[in-house]
């Protein structure tokens, strides 16, 4: 369970506000999209959340456990993050889903610490690229490869910034289907900040709007409107159902058809 | 327990398994040209001869140069090319930087120019005249390591600041600081050498050159020990380096300080390398192209790249030592002009063949 109370952040620089009184709830098994334009404040939520940019008002509980009064280790035995850009890695696939491990290693990775790791590379369909260098993987492959160090973590709360931004459709759909699957299994929250709005509603079940700074809204798929998303993104939509699947179709506004750009 | 899981932590272990290999190879390596660099030089003496001699036996002058004169010159290359190596490592992973080292950060410059002044303004060294390699004994090594120590924490002071406050200098930005800063130190040391008087430039023109001779047993005694204690940390934070490697905000959600981090390891590693260069002049590119050949062999992995770096940075230092001692025998060429003679070329082979690194 994950509670944001009244989070308010700054960077100190610029003293403009990033984020103005956030606060939500997520509930185990629960998956919540952070949703808005870019420049939202999404990323910057989600790095407050794992005190990467540490708030300056407000509180951020897991499991009723103040986030930012844990040890470093104890933080990220409870939260793992996927940042939404990674470095291009010179190290096997096993040893970076080993380093998900560092915050239980003492001295050296214990054989339980690997026996996880080996669980989690298979489950994550990556068996086949364990001892192979991640800077040689795909897109889609890689991005995998950083989920599996982050539930390598064993955390209570899974923070996933844009996971599927670099894959193709298919990749896009078995990434999300193993994050929920596997978060189903060990009962963890999961945050996401998404950009496309048709994978956030096939597969989350929570989402918050931000727009310049505060929530816009947020809820259930009910709050998902073609006036929201007007407001927040600034575009036309409608949603249809195709085959009971909700669908967001964007439509071409006036300027669009009599500049024949569709 | 499935099978699959069995035979890929098999794999696994052979992979590790093949790293540890890589370590002792190179260590074996090194103890091997050790061992001739002790035997080898104008007085020839059999290894069996240099065992007899650590064991306080065997003919008397044989002991003594193996005793007083090889012994501490190889165990000078040992301590000063595992350290420079090492910093050379760890300032590559804190500061994700692949060119980084003491010498293209400037620190080595700045504890060169620390250097200069503890032979010249505090009186450090006393100049002999017998021959060039011996033109300066520093009979207080104290002072000049605190001077080259400080002098080197300036450069990486300043490092620090401008990776810390210009996030968007890149590496090649923080080279060219690197550069600045070596010169802005080089010509520090010519206006000290400006307004000393001979034997002092002339001293303190010796000791740029680098000379491994010229350590005493108190002084490698001292770098034994910053070096020994150094090591400890970097092994202790290995897995945080390795960490690190995956950028500061997965660093950080994976429960590494890496403010702390990186500034401790910044400090410590001009800490050995200002002291390293202090006692035997500055050494170029060991730091550099030590850890480079390594991360070819074990990855950027830096369970194993700190010890192999180490390693490596040791035998490159006996072996260039040994070249310049032998190559024109009696003469002894200085040491930093053979690691730069040898250290460059090896350098743009490893640019031409892509760095394995943060590509």
């Amino acid at each position: 369970m994950l509670e944001v109370k009244n989070v308010s952040f700054a960077y100190s620089r610029t003293k403009r506000n990033i984020l103005e009184n956030i606060s939500f709830a997520v509930k185990n098994n629960q998956c919540i999209a952070i949703l808005g334009n870019n420049g939202a404040g999404k990323s910057t939520l989600i790095k407050c959340i794992d005190r990467i940019c540490p708030v300056n008002k407000g509180a951020v509980l897991v499991d009723g456990k103040d986030v930012y009064n844990m040890s470093k280790n104890l933080l990220a035995q409870n939260i793992s993050y996927v940042p939404q850009i990674s470095a291009s890695l010179n190290m096997t696939v096993f040893d970076l889903v080993l380093l998900g491990r560092k915050p239980y290693i003492k001295w050296d990775a214990t054989s339980h610490d690997r026996n996880i790791v080996s669980d989690i590379i298979k489950k994550m369909k990556l068996e086949d690229f364990a001892m192979r260098y991640v800077s040689e993987l795909s897109g889609g492959e890689a991005q995998k490869v950083l989920l599996a160090r982050a539930l390598a973590q064993e955390p209570k709360l899974l923070l996933l910034d844009e996971p599927t931004s670099n894959l193709d459709p298919r990749n896009q759909h078995e990434v999300l289907q193993i994050i929920k699957k596997i978060s189903r299994e060990h009962n963890t929250c999961l945050a996401i900040v998404i950009h496309d709005l048709n994978l956030a509603i096939r597969y989350c079940d929570h989402f918050i709007f931000l727009k310049d700074a505060k929530i816009f809204t947020s809820g259930t798929l009910e709050i998902v409107t073609p006036q929201n998303i007007e407001e927040v993104y600034g575009i036309h939509v409608n949603i249809i159902q195709h085959k009971g699947i909700p669908v967001i179709v964007p439509l071409p506004d006036k300027k669009m058809t009599e500049d024949k750009i569709i | 327990m499935t099978e699959n899981n069995v035979s890929q932590l098999q794999q696994y272990n052979t992979f590790i398994r093949r790293k540890k290999i890589v370590f002792f190879a190179v260590l074996f390596a090194a103890i091997l040209i050790a061992l001739f660099a002790v035997s080898a030089g104008s007085l020839n003496i059999s290894v069996n001869e240099v065992f007899k001699s650590f064991f306080g036996k065997g003919d008397e002058m044989s002991r003594i140069a193996v005793l007083s004169i090889r012994l501490p010159r190889v165990t000078a290359a040992i301590l000063v090319g595992a350290a420079l190596a090492v910093s050379g490592a760890v300032m590559q992973c804190v500061l994700q930087n692949p060119l980084a080292s003491a010498s293209t950060l400037g620190v080595s410059q700045g504890a060169a120019f620390g250097a200069a002044i503890g032979i010249i303004v505090f009186g450090g060294g006393v100049v002999n005249s017998d021959s060039a390699a011996t033109a300066v004994s520093i009979n207080n090594p104290y002072i000049v390591s605190i001077c080259a120590f400080v002098c080197g924490s300036l450069s990486t002071l300043v490092v620090i600041l401008l990776s810390r406050f210009k996030k968007d200098l890149g590496p090649a930005g923080l080279i060219l600081a690197g550069v600045a800063l070596s010169s802005l130190f080089a010509g520090g040391s010519i206006l000290l050498q400006y307004f000393a008087d001979e034997t002092k430039i002339s001293s303190v023109v010796f000791w740029t050159f680098g000379n491994l001779g010229s350590a005493a047993w108190s002084e490698l005694l001292i770098l034994a020990v910053i070096f020994a204690v150094s090591m400890l940390y970097f092994m202790l934070n290995r897995w945080n380096y390795n960490a690190m490697e995956s950028g500061a905000d997965t660093a950080q959600s994976l429960g590494v300080n890496t403010k702390a981090v990186m500034l401790i390891s910044m400090g410590v590693c001009s800490l050995v390398a200002a002291v390293a260069v202090s006692f035997v002049g500055i050494i170029s590119f060991v730091g550099l192209v030590a850890p480079h050949i390594m991360r070819r062999f074990v990855g950027n992995d830096y369970r194993f790249l700190i010890p192999c770096s180490a390693v490596a940075g040791a035998l490159l230092l006996i072996i260039a030592d040994t070249f310049g001692r032998l190559i024109i025998a009696p003469v002894i060429l200085p040491i930093g002009a053979i690691t730069s003679f040898f250290g460059a070329p090896m350098f743009l082979y490893l640019l031409s063949r892509g760095l394995r690194t943060y590509a």
